[in-house]
């Protein structure tokens, strides 16, 4: 039983090595010197700690700007993801209307529509707005997300009865009591349905590699993909920049991992 | 309830509505439209060709290959990635000291930026100075050429793949495994059941909702590859051996401009992941049903 023991937690960490070893791999080569970098055989450990390569990167393309543009449009794109599905979550949740089964139905629908396919249209729409290559065009048509619509309504059809029609009573209107009632209850959802929001916006790739052309309008991963094709060959610069662009989201990660994981747990959602 | 509803209702609706229609609902038709006419996105006029572009699509070996290349990297990444993530998760379940730090570091990939990820990989798969070919030289295996190879290009791609979703999927067969009821463990044991009877008997069919969740889930992820494939391999591989359904997508959309056949390759992608995402969604409503 003893041996059965140290040979699982052996496989474990032998497995937990295999996850993070391209990481460490990432972090000692971002520290190299450009000779170290295709030295045969490999230098395992860079000869002192250099940091020149994270101010080659800034000096090389404006990630100061990426690292903005993805920072901006991540924010306001969850709290427009997070606000447009409370209001709609608690229509489908607190209202009786006409043509709600159908209109729940046909947001639910939405949810099997992969982005690629609205892609070349939505491509041709933007243009025509002129909102290629804006803000605009990043953030607009995400500002909604079906699944968190759905993540709200379930939420909201669990509270009690009473605490609507008491407010009601109170004269709250339904603007009211969606913001001062229900809101502060139902933290827990509004976190899970921002966090899986930040993590879509802030990794989305090919929706702003296509509605952006200008470099200063590039998000972090697109930056990321033209740094790749114009710096290839100097690793250390890449691993450098990678580092950088890993750094904050690793960081929010760890304070934050019991949302991370309670999320999918419960909702699945990736 | 109360005559205003309607108009309350809608007006809460009203910023949902118009952000689904405008860009989900519409284009989606739009696309279709699209796809029967010949286009470059700039002139003026759009050849109608009505299904055309579809009956070229039957007989495009690019197109085939690329269809083919999807469905290779879907099998070759979903049952290895299930399998190891499962035995991960099976391993983490045996009350393990330290289960929040493995957790952290398996779910690690999960988080960051698959472009971020993607240059790293890059940088392990470099054919001369890449540590992988080191590594695999110290066990006498001769360097491969990995990315710029026919053969292993794709392979590659799916190897990334697979480690950078492991995480994924193990929180969902933890989950499954912890919340077998402790009951049915003190059953098997008390019919005198052994290790491998109770894993076999106990664990593993109460854990299949999760496997079929994942698989799933898994499925439709691969019909929807891009990113990784853009990044190691910015051509679609060598002889288009990375050319997955959406790259070939993206090539003929944003590179050639073949707008209207580009449609058509996306429409394809739409019915595949509509009818996988119906099955996905069936399995949840069951699971929702369940648990109420």
């Amino acid at each position: 039983m003893k041996i059965r023991r140290i040979l699982l937690y052996a496989v474990l960490i032998a497995g937990a090595f295999i996850m993070l070893a391209p990481f460490l791999w990432m972090i000692i080569t971002a520290f190299k010197l450009p000779e170290e970098i295709l030295a045969l055989p490999p230098v395992i450990l860079p000869s002192k700690l250099n940091f020149k390569n994270f101010a080659d990167v800034f000096s090389a393309v404006p990630f100061g700007r990426y690292f903005f543009n993805s920072l901006f449009v991540t924010l306001v794109s969850t709290l427009l993801q997070v606000s447009t599905a409370a209001l709609a979550g608690y229509a489908f949740a607190r209202f009786e209307f006409k043509g709600k089964k159908v209109l729940f139905l046909l947001f639910l629908g939405t949810m099997m529509i992969p982005v690629e396919v609205t892609l070349i249209p939505n491509y041709i729409f933007l243009m025509n707005l002129g909102w290629l290559d804006t803000y605009f065009a990043l953030i607009i048509p995400w500002a909604v997300n079906v699944f968190a619509i759905f993540l709200m309504r379930q939420f909201f059809l669990t509270l009690p009865t009473e605490l609507f029609e008491q407010a009601q009573i109170d004269g709250c209107s339904h603007w009211q009591i969606l913001w001062k009632i229900v809101f502060p209850v139902a933290k827990p959802v509004f976190i899970s349905a921002g966090i899986f929001s930040m993590i879509g916006s802030w990794n989305a790739f090919l929706w702003p590699l296509i509605m952006t052309n200008s470099e200063h309008m590039r998000t972090l991963p697109v930056g990321l993909a033209y740094f790749t094709f114009e710096f290839a060959s100097r690793y250390h610069l890449m691993m450098a920049a990678a580092l950088l662009a890993t750094l904050p989201v690793v960081i929010v990660y760890f304070f934050a991992q019991k949302y991370f994981v309670e999320g999918i747990s419960t909702t699945g959602l990736k | 309830m109360k005559k205003n509803d309607n108009f309350t209702a809608y007006l809460f609706l009203l910023p949902s509505i118009i952000v689904i229609a405008g860009f989900h609902i519409i284009p989606t038709v739009y696309s279709w439209y699209i796809s029967m006419f010949n286009w470059d996105l700039i002139s003026k006029h759009k050849e109608f060709v009505g299904f055309a572009n579809y009956g070229k699509l039957a007989v495009d070996l690019d197109f085939w290959k690329s269809l083919f290349n999807t469905v290779y990297f879907a099998l070759g990444t979903i049952p290895a990635g299930i399998i190891l993530a499962f035995l991960i998760a099976y391993g983490l379940s045996k009350k393990i000291k330290g289960l929040n730090i493995f957790r952290t570091i398996y779910f690690l990939p999960v988080v960051t930026s698959i472009n971020a990820v993607g240059m790293i990989w890059l940088w392990i798969y470099h054919p001369d100075a890449g540590i992988l070919n080191w590594l695999l030289g110290l066990f006498g295996v001769s360097a491969q050429r990995w990315l710029l190879d026919p053969v292993f290009a794709l392979p590659a791609v799916m190897l990334m793949s697979i480690w950078k979703s492991l995480g994924y999927n193990v929180i969902i067969f933890l989950v499954g495994i912890l919340s077998i009821p402790r009951e049915y463990y003190e059953a098997a044991e008390i019919d005198g059941a052994s290790g491998f009877a109770v894993f076999r008997n106990v664990t593993l069919p109460l854990v299949m909702p999760s496997v079929f969740f994942v698989t799933l889930i898994s499925l439709i992820g691969s019909f929807q590859t891009f990113t990784q494939v853009y990044m190691l391999t910015p051509e679609g591989g060598p002889l288009k051996s990375t050319t997955v359904l959406v790259y070939y997508l993206y090539k003929n959309a944003f590179v050639f401009f073949k707008i209207g056949y580009a449609s058509a390759v996306s429409f394809v992608i739409f019915v595949i992941i509509f009818a996988l995402t119906l099955l996905q969604n069936k399995y949840w409503g069951e699971r929702i049903h369940y648990e109420n």
